[in-house]
């Protein structure tokens, strides 16, 4: 079974020791001014947002079935079967498909490098493989994040949304949304006016069988264009021997 | 020689010199002060002109090498050189603009080890890669000529139907796939141009272009070298284009109405005034001329008919590139001038290196009967005739 956050915004009292310790987790520098900068960013791995008096957690969503992963030429980003998406810089040719790919925008870029990575929340994976929760869960000091079995999580967000129906939406962000994720949202406010893509735009389909319909149909296309193409040079050029033997004459031209 | 300096030398030199700028802040300053880019807009200019249009303006190679040596239409023979040769330079540029682009390109080879074959990056990689192979070979017999080796040129001769199927495979495959780069994005991409028809349209819009951009070469490299122009070539390449342009037409508009936008499309928008420009310059202006016999078969006017096609097929790149990204992201994305001149030198450099070629390499052997009038050299063609000296 897989790994993941949950993230109730209602518990959430916008802290930002979430940012404090995923920056430390991350080597990243963090202080008042980094704090106060309200977008995610090659240095900023999570953010937390305030509207109307309520927060709302930004992070990458770690998809079941990642847009990233399946995009990127060289596999630097791929999903663990533990839960984490994580990145490997070696391998990085810097094309930011990932970038353009993600439907919820996550990746970020190091513009200023002569070297850039892509930054992006990487579930902590080194924790989770020992055993350990992720550095916002752990810090969390009301719960509102949550580290667990994605399963567990998803059983305890339903009975948390059934025994406090007026405090929630009545969804799971995450559960389905682009095939399911390994981070899963309920709030009271709607996760759209966070910036987050609404469920209806983004679909419950996984990102990858949208270019899977096409690259599947590409081991057959090969050989089957190939055979095609072949046959009418075969047939076009035929005509001409054939015309050629016919006319009995010597051609001196090239062909 | 003497070195004389024309408006068209100074022009270049201009651009050569602002270009190397340029590859100066992008390398020695990083994407971010080179750039307008953004986390937001991670791909500018440089995906929607240089990767996605330079693709398509080099189809030309691909479009004749399967007319000529595929469909035997011997006519075209005389415009296969050119055109593989442009198409031969415009992979290579678009392997420079590439190294720009990419973050780190110093690891453009792991591309070659680390494989993910669901990527339809890597599909693209991978293609381009192995068809520039195949028309360096397609381009070798002219150097080879040249030098008069008799015995290289029999062997290229004796693989020449593997070579000529493995470029139309190969093109097939990536040109279509350039389209497939967005099928990942229904969310992101305006309706517009969002379609899972997308590699369609990408394979279709190629050979459209590759047909005028022949014409639109012959005509050119005619006026710049002072050579014939080949009338019934240009009247043959002139009706494909009208029949390639009606299908892509008949495709785009099926799509439309398929996924119900048809209306849409005519209210006015931001996004519906980018789709207007695009639909006129590649449908409406160059259909009307080309469906009056007159236009066929006049050189001048097969021409602008031509530069019409190719002008609306970029915009059409551009408008999936960027301008259909803008209601998503929020916010306009317009290149900063360093980009334009990254951009601006690649395609001056193609000018130089064609004229280079054309000058040294029998390009246009085959018709080296009786030379006519010499027309004026026109706008934009100064470069190309006197590139070489």
């Amino acid at each position: 079974m897989s790994k993941a956050i949950l993230y109730d915004a209602t518990m959430c009292i916008g802290c930002k020791q979430c940012e404090g310790a995923c920056a430390q987790q991350n080597n990243l520098p963090y202080d008042d001014r980094v704090a106060a900068e309200p977008v995610q960013s090659a240095h900023k791995y999570t953010v937390v947002l305030t509207k109307d008096d309520k927060f709302m957690r930004r992070l990458c969503m770690h998809c079941e079935k990642p847009a990233c992963a399946s995009v990127c030429p060289v596999g630097a980003l791929h999903k663990t079967s533990a839960g984490p998406v994580i990145y490997d810089v070696w391998k990085c040719i810097g094309c930011r498909y990932c970038m353009v790919a993600c439907p919820f925008s996550q990746p970020k870029y190091e513009w200023g490098s002569l070297n850039p990575r892509v930054r992006k929340c990487i579930m902590c994976p080194d924790r989770v493989a020992a055993g350990k929760q992720t550095a916002c869960a752990e810090i969390c000091p009301t719960g509102a994040t949550k580290f667990g079995e994605r399963d567990d999580l998803i059983e305890e967000a339903r009975s948390r949304i059934r025994q406090n129906p007026s405090n929630y939406k009545p969804r799971i962000y995450g559960l389905e949304e682009v095939g399911g994720t390994s981070v899963l949202i309920i709030a009271a406010a709607n996760v759209e006016d966070y910036g987050y893509p609404s469920s209806a735009k983004i679909g419950d389909t996984p990102m990858p069988e949208y270019t899977g319909r096409v690259m599947d149909r590409i081991p057959d296309f090969v050989p089957l264009w190939t055979l095609v193409l072949g046959g009418i040079y075969w047939v076009t050029h035929r005509r001409d021997e054939v015309a050629a033997a016919e006319a009995n004459e010597k051609n001196g031209s090239r062909r | 020689m003497k070195f004389k300096l024309t408006f068209w030398k100074v022009v270049f030199i201009v651009i050569m010199v602002l270009g190397l700028y340029s590859t100066y802040v992008r390398f020695g300053r990083g994407l971010g002060a080179a750039t307008n880019m953004t986390d937001q807009f991670p791909w500018g200019l440089w995906i929607g002109f240089d990767l996605l249009c330079g693709v398509m303006l080099a189809a030309g190679g691909f479009c004749m090498v399967g007319a000529v040596y595929l469909f035997n239409v011997k006519r075209l023979h005389p415009v296969v050189r050119p055109a593989v040769l442009t198409a031969f330079l415009g992979y290579l540029l678009f392997i420079v603009g590439l190294l720009f682009d990419l973050g780190r390109p110093w690891f453009i080879w792991h591309q070659m080890i680390y494989m993910n074959f669901h990527s339809v990056m890597f599909e693209v990689g991978v293609c381009v890669m192995t068809y520039t192979t195949v028309l360096f070979f397609e381009f070798l017999p002219n150097v080879f000529e040249r030098l008069n080796w008799k015995t290289p040129i029999k062997w290229i001769h004796k693989v020449y139907p593997l070579l000529i199927v493995a470029g139309i495979l190969l093109s097939t495959l990536h040109q279509s796939s350039l389209g497939s780069l967005y099928l990942i994005m229904p969310s992101k991409l305006h309706p517009f141009w969002y379609s899972p028809a997308l590699p369609f349209f990408f394979f279709g819009s190629a050979i459209a272009v590759g047909l005028a951009m022949t014409i639109f070469e012959s005509t050119q490299s005619a006026k710049a070298f002072g050579r014939q122009l080949e009338l019934p070539v240009l009247v043959t390449l002139g009706g494909a284009l009208l029949v390639a342009l009606w299908v892509n037409l008949l495709l785009r508009f099926e799509d439309y109405f398929h996924r119900g936008i048809l209306k849409q499309i005519f209210k006015p928008s931001y996004e519906a005034y980018f789709l207007w420009l695009e639909l006129v310059l590649t449908f409406v202006i160059p259909i009307t001329m080309l469906s009056f016999k007159k236009v066929r078969l006049s050189p001048q006017l097969l021409y602008l008919a031509s530069i019409s096609t190719v002008l609306g097929f970029i915009t059409n790149r551009l408008n999936i590139a960027v301008i259909g990204f803008e209601t998503f992201v929020g916010h306009h994305y317009a290149p900063k001038w360093t980009e334009f001149m990254v951009t601006l030198m690649i395609v001056a450099m193609g000018f130089f290196l064609f004229g280079l070629a054309v000058k040294y390499l029998p390009i246009f052997q085959a018709e080296k009967e009786e030379t006519l009038e010499e027309p004026e050299v026109p706008v934009g063609a100064g470069v190309l005739s006197h590139a070489g000296d």
